[in-house]
């Protein structure tokens, strides 16, 4: 556990978020490698079973960043896309595991410094959690039968 | 349509503990519609389920299928390759569904994944709200096609009562009072007068009183 | 005459009938139902015994019925459409005229959820307008409301609820008139603080002569306190209280409040006496039973006839 590097997906909208992580880029404004970038054309896009198949199969954690309140190029992706997140949060919270391991940020694509720290502090958060349910997968099965 | 709710979790849970491979059977019709129990349901119940299993670090084997029907014996006859290679089954459909399936399979249990409600219709994105108590005798052509069975609190045949407040029901504020309902449609129709017709006591024998209901078509049966 | 029924008597003889109520106790404490009708005994022509009022589990009305009857008083039993089937009701309206209780209120009742029993089924097998239709079959023409003759007709002097400020305003003269065609024989209203929309229906209702079918009883309820008339206000379904109601109570001493709710009344049953159509006052002091002679004496309606 001391050397956790948690895995960490995130669900970029191609109008905002994934934009900023390109100008972080560019801008050398460096973040942490354990986040997994996705794009995604809108995160109205990104739907419950996706954060919940990431973190079966072996995420730690998984955030859903798409464009600030009412600057949604569909009208609304980013707020239905919170409320799916919103659902798993509640999902997870009745199965045991901690909330915290989804979440939704919002962010502008000139928000380079602000998608660099994001995933800084997402990244400490999960940290601070441990491994997530991938990471456990059938480790008690032999010990079960 | 009828409506349903998926129950918590925990209680799912629990029904399946004791078993290692699970048939997770959805239904394409009304719990597709109101979001409970179809395809995308499924799935997400499946994946809560594998994530709860790895928290004992233990796997769980489940089969995911949605039928075409499942209150249907012709489309419940398509789980039939996979019932003996699984322990339990469980239904994401309303209760006609998983009684469909225990009635099919008698050696494996079947377990209810969602709470059935009520036959409801849709007010809008994600809100569905009850409309119908299936009584077996309907009304609505003398109350202005607003039912009071399914409507009013007190499914008031001569209502109001004298607990409406604001035009709506006593028991909640966002409840409409359904008889101000049928006042109000009664006059646009110009049907006033038809309020004062008393409507007499209801045989209950078609909606339940009468024990289950059954249908027998002689042309189609 | 129908019935053996004080109240009726009183009412054909065309003097103003005086009725109150006693809600039963929680418990099986007969002495509480005696200690409250003897409060009320030679004040009142009836006395009404509600059925598990606002959804609370109580002694059920027919037994408080039975010991108020016991005590040679007429008890008005009332029953609500929440807790029985059809059959319920109908053997206990025979078991209560049984034992000679020959007045009875038919109600709706209060939804389950304002209760201690929010979980229950509600039955509302029959409404109370179907109710009063059913009492008066059984007394006019001696049938079950399933149709079978019966042997030893009830025969109930029948009353009826109405509440002339719940809205739709419009409706409520029309739901009285379905009440008397169902065949009710008189009717107590909800408790009358805003004068002026009680005259206003009763115009209504004597503009269409319904008051020649059915004897109304105008509901009066004293304050006791000005955290009443605020409760009653914002949290009792149905009930208009203006705010005038409130500034007046407001206006006087916590200490001199009760007695500005009695003058209150007993001005109320002044003003209303004179309303065309009213027959009486149904006198309803809330856990305040003891007050109701001094209210109808000094409403000028003692002594009580004599019938």
């Amino acid at each position: 556990m001391e050397n956790f590097e948690p895995e960490i997906v995130a669900f970029c909208c191609h109008y905002c978020a994934y934009t900023a992580a390109d100008m972080a880029g560019s801008k050398r404004i460096s973040y942490p490698s354990n986040v997994k970038i996705i794009r995604v054309p809108c995160t109205g896009k990104v739907d419950a079973i996706h954060l919940m198949k990431a973190l079966e199969k072996g995420a730690d954690g998984v955030y859903v960043a798409g464009c600030l309140a009412g600057d949604c190029h569909f009208k609304n992706g980013n707020v239905r896309a919170e409320a799916r997140v919103n659902r798993v949060k509640k999902i997870l919270t009745e199965l045991g595991w901690e909330p915290e391991r989804v979440a939704m940020v919002n962010m502008s694509a000139g928000m380079g410094e602000y998608f660099a720290q994001t995933a800084r502090e997402f990244t400490e958060t999960i940290r601070k959690l441990g491994p997530g349910p991938g990471k456990f997968a059938g480790t008690n099965d032999k010990a079960a039968s | 349509m009828i409506t349903a709710e998926q129950k918590p979790i925990p209680e799912i849970i629990q029904y399946i503990a004791p078993y290692g491979k699970i048939l997770l059977v959805g239904c394409n019709e009304c719990v597709t519609v109101c979001a409970a129990g179809g395809r995308k349901e499924v799935g997400l119940l499946a994946s809560a389920l594998h994530l709860n299993s790895m928290k004992q670090g233990k796997t769980i084997d489940i089969k995911e299928i949605t039928l075409e029907r499942q209150c249907d014996p012709e489309y419940v006859e398509e789980l039939t390759p996979y019932i003996d290679g699984v322990d339990a089954v469980v239904s994401m459909a309303c209760g006609c569904g998983v009684q469909t399936i225990a009635g099919r399979y008698k050696k494996t249990p079947v377990f209810p994944a969602v709470n059935t409600r009520f036959m409801g219709a849709s007010l809008g994105q994600g809100v569905w709200a009850e409309r119908c108590k299936g009584c077996g005798d309907c009304v609505l052509g003398i109350t202005g096609g607003i039912c009071p069975v399914a409507r009013c609190s007190k499914h008031l045949f001569n209502g109001p009562c004298g607990g409406t407040s604001n035009g709506q029901c006593e028991i909640d504020p966002d409840v409409d009072c359904a008889w101000r309902l049928i006042w109000e449609r009664l006059k646009e129709l110009g049907m006033e007068d038809r309020y004062e017709d008393l409507m007499n006591a209801k045989d209950w024998r078609p909606g339940g009183a009468g024990g289950p209901g059954k249908i027998i078509r002689e042309d189609l049966a | 005459m129908n019935t053996e029924s004080r109240l009726e008597k009183i009412l054909a003889s065309g003097e103003l009938a005086v009725t109150s109520e006693c809600g039963p106790p929680r418990g099986a404490r007969p002495e509480k139902v005696r200690e409250k009708a003897a409060l009320l005994k030679d004040h009142v022509d009836g006395i009404n015994v509600t059925d598990n009022q606002t959804a609370m589990v109580r002694m059920s009305s027919f037994a408080a019925g039975v010991i108020i009857k016991q005590m040679g008083l007429d008890p008005i039993i009332q029953m609500v459409a929440r807790d029985r089937n059809r059959l319920a009701m109908q053997s206990d309206i025979i078991g209560a005229y049984a034992f000679g209780i020959n007045t009875m209120l038919c109600l709706s009742g209060d939804h389950a959820k304002f209760g201690d029993h929010p979980m229950a089924q509600g039955v509302f097998d029959i409404d109370s307008v179907q109710m009063i239709n059913m009492v008066r079959r059984m007394r006019d023409e001696e049938v079950f409301q399933g149709g079978a003759k019966i042997d030893g007709a009830p025969k109930m002097f029948i009353g009826a609820a109405a509440n002339p400020f719940a809205d739709p305003f419009e409706l409520r003269v029309m739901r009285l008139a379905k009440k008397v065609k169902a065949g009710v024989d008189f009717i107590q209203t909800q408790c009358i603080f805003n004068l002026d929309k009680f005259e206003q229906w009763m115009k209504g209702v004597t503009d269409r002569g319904l008051d020649e079918k059915v004897h109304i009883l105008a509901g009066i309820t004293p304050m006791k306190s000005v955290g009443m008339a605020r409760y009653m206000k914002n949290k009792v379904p149905g009930m208009d209280i203006p705010d005038a109601v409130i500034k007046r109570l407001e206006g006087v001493s916590k200490e001199q409040q009760p007695e500005e709710g009695i003058k209150m009344a007993i001005e109320s049953i002044e003003r209303i006496k004179q309303i065309k159509g009213v027959h009486g006052f149904h006198i309803m002091a809330i856990e305040w039973e003891e007050k109701v002679p001094q209210i109808v004496e000094q409403a000028g309606l003692y002594p009580r006839p004599k019938v």
